[in-house]
């Protein structure tokens, strides 16, 4: 079975973000990118799919600027087989990725989209279950445990409250939670690797797909300074607090 | 893709996973850093510049020194194996083929390590050829007398790449011939005329003191020919001033990202102490200083690894980054005012072991000799 998994190329999680002098959006200029840690995730779960002889091939699939194909070669180098770019510089809205992963998933006919469950920078958590909508099939979301067996695979899900399992019919989307695995880092043998292995390149208009925003960002703003704590005496009072102030008890 | 980048992510992650607190206790137990070696060699890294027909990656030193600097750049003490990167530089390139072929592949792999260099003796230090450890040839063998000291990872380490006269320095017409390197086997040396002994030091950095006694080791054990010894032994050493400029940095790096950090959170006065220019500039500084001489490490290795000359630069960019990470590193445990001497910010012992790099392998005083007489063409000062 081949399994597809989308990528994608964010701001890197340590780094702190700065809000642009005109609030139009995150200064992105010479920060540090990295992969989306919950893609990392997907592509861990999909590489160990494979070594579990679960999974024939491993694609990895990113949408976005043209250096996303370093996101990809990261992907490689933990060891999925080949990649996909789609170059774009518009900025991605969930509907347009969710699209542009349906048309690659006509051409590539994989039996599983192994996806990140949202994307550290606009945490969207919308473009998995667009594309299982789009393409009529089933989906898990939040997964923090997967097993495939006869054509379905059985999924852990994190809920309010306490843990879902479901059985979800193959071909299916699954969006992946942080408890799921531990990303691997990449070996040098594996780096080396990665730089002959294949991407592909698709624009979107060869996918017959139209990105053009539908979205507008009227201002970006950092959060609020957070004020400073208080030390309580008793256990007492800090019931009392939580209970009466803070209204979490 | 950019490898250089990927290995740094990689190595950072595999960093992430001996916290501070690991070397912490190793510094306090004066123990050797295991598992960390073990993960690092399985990935392959230690095998950097090993090439691919030998079992490693082929890279050159713009890659190695990047391992070395996430290494320290993370807070962890690459000193303890950056020598397994390097020391087999002499022996792939002045070995036999069948050395190689015995070695190399097992050095990659991790089966075997290598990385103990033994020069320095009691008597010899920066006066390199006058050391007096003497190969006798007899019967087909070398016997082996003498003392070494400074000797790192002696005894986490299966080989030992040994200096040693093989023509007495008043038979040679100049002093830097007559010298020969040798391949020991340390465990089959110790206790048939090998002895060590560890030396205490301010840091965990495992140097030994070594006594040879009527060692013999067989002729293959002669790496190259007989008396070029020195030579063979310069060629590695650009190498590793490039490798540990890279290690400095990586300190550098720490300490401004800590001091950094400190600045923006400590509030004193009713404000961030970073705020202070007295604060903040020593560190903005500490950053340009480190900047310049990151780029001057690169150059070294860029030109080591196109095969041009790089002595001077070799030499600048382990004097620049050892000093800019010592200074660096002053200036965190200042910003830390007292927490800066506790043991628990990893300040103190970073320091530490970031002092070494203006004495060893070659002491700041020497490169600005070298500079002064070989790049400037001043007269000889000793
Ligand atoms: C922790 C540690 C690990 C080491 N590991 C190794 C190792 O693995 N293998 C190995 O072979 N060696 C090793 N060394 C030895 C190291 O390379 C030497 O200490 C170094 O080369 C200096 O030699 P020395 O200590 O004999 O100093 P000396 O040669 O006695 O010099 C003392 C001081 O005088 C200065 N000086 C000397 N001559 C001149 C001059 N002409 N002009 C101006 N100043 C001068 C020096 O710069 C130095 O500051 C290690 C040392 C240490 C401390």
């Amino acid at each position: 079975m081949k399994v597809l998994v989308p990528v994608k190329r964010v701001l890197d999680p340590y780094v702190k973000v700065r809000v642009k002098q005109d609030k139009s959006g995150v200064d992105l200029s010479n920060a540090k990118m990295a992969m989306n840690p919950f893609c990392e995730i997907a592509v861990e779960q999909a590489v160990r799919l494979k070594e579990q002889g679960v999974a024939s091939e491993v694609v990895v699939v990113s949408a976005g600027p043209q250096q996303s194909q370093e996101t990809l070669r990261t992907g490689l180098a933990m060891g999925a087989d080949r990649g996909v770019l789609i170059p774009t510089d518009v900025a991605l809205e969930p509907l347009a990725i969710a699209k542009l992963l349906k048309a690659v998933v006509d051409k590539e006919d994989p039996g599983l989209v192994l996806m990140g469950k949202q994307a550290v920078d606009g945490d969207n958590n919308q473009t998995g279950q667009m594309l299982a909508a789009l393409l009529g099939w089933a989906q898990g979301t939040f997964i923090s445990k997967v097993e495939l067996q006869d054509g379905a695979a059985q999924v852990t899900r994190e809920i309010d409250g306490g843990l879902e399992t479901l059985q979800v019919k193959l071909p299916a989307v699954l969006t992946v939670d942080l408890r799921l695995c531990e990303p691997r880092y990449a070996s040098l043998p594996n780096i080396m690797k990665a730089k002959k292995k294949p991407i592909d390149t698709h624009s979107p208009e060869d996918l017959g797909v139209d990105v053009t925003p539908r979205l507008q960002v009227s201002r970006v703003e950092e959060p609020p300074a957070r004020q400073a704590g208080i030390k309580v005496e008793s256990v007492q009072e800090l019931v009392k607090k939580l209970h009466e102030e803070a209204k979490v008890i | 893709m950019d490898v250089i980048e990927e290995v740094r992510k990689s190595v950072s992650r595999l960093c992430a996973e001996f916290p501070n607190e690991y070397w912490r206790e190793l510094d306090a137990g004066r123990g050797y850093p295991r598992e960390f070696v073990r993960a690092l060699t399985d990935a392959g890294f230690l095998a950097t510049l090993i090439p691919e027909a030998y079992g490693g990656s082929g890279l050159g030193l713009m890659a190695a020194g990047v391992i070395l600097e996430e290494i320290a750049r993370s807070g962890g003490h690459p000193g303890a194996c950056h020598a397994q990167m390097y020391t087999m530089g002499t022996l792939l390139r002045h070995g036999s083929e069948a050395q190689k072929q015995a070695y190399l592949p097992q050095i990659a792999d991790g089966r075997l390590r290598l990385q103990a260099f033994g020069v320095t003796e009691p008597a010899a230090g920066t006066d390199t050829t006058s050391i007096a450890t003497f190969a006798e040839k007899r019967d087909g063998r070398y016997v082996i007398n003498g003392q070494k000291v400074w000797i790192s990872r002696a005894e986490h380490s299966d080989l030992l790449l040994l200096l040693a006269r093989t023509t007495p320095r008043n038979e040679v017409a100049r002093k830097t011939e007559g010298l020969s390197v040798f391949l020991v086997d340390i465990r089959e040396a110790l206790g048939n005329g090998l002895t060590i002994r560890p030396i205490e030091t301010m840091m965990n950095h495992h140097t030994t003191e070594m006594f040879f006694d009527d060692l013999e080791v067989s002729e293959d054990a002669l790496v190259g020919e007989e008396g070029k010894g020195f030579r063979y032994i310069l060629d590695g050493m650009n190498a590793e001033r490039i490798l540990i400029a890279f290690e400095c940095i990586g300190d550098a790096k720490f300490f401004i990202e800590r001091a950094t950090n400190y600045a923006n959170d400590r509030q004193v006065f009713g404000g961030p102490i970073g705020q202070n220019q007295g604060i903040q500039f020593p560190i903005a500084r500490a950053y340009a200083d480190m900047r310049a001489a990151e780029l001057m490490t690169h150059e070294a290795a860029r030109r080591f690894d196109t095969g041009e000359h790089c002595g001077a630069e070799a030499n600048m960019a382990k004097l620049l980054a050892s000093e800019v990470s010592w200074r660096a590193g002053d200036t965190c445990l200042q910003t830390h005012g007292g927490y800066g001497f506790a043991k628990a910010f990893d300040i103190e012992r970073k320091l530490r072991e970031t002092r070494l790099y203006q004495v060893a392998p070659v002491s700041t005083n020497l490169i600005l000799a070298y500079l002064g007489e070989h790049v400037l063409g001043l007269p000889r000062s000793f």
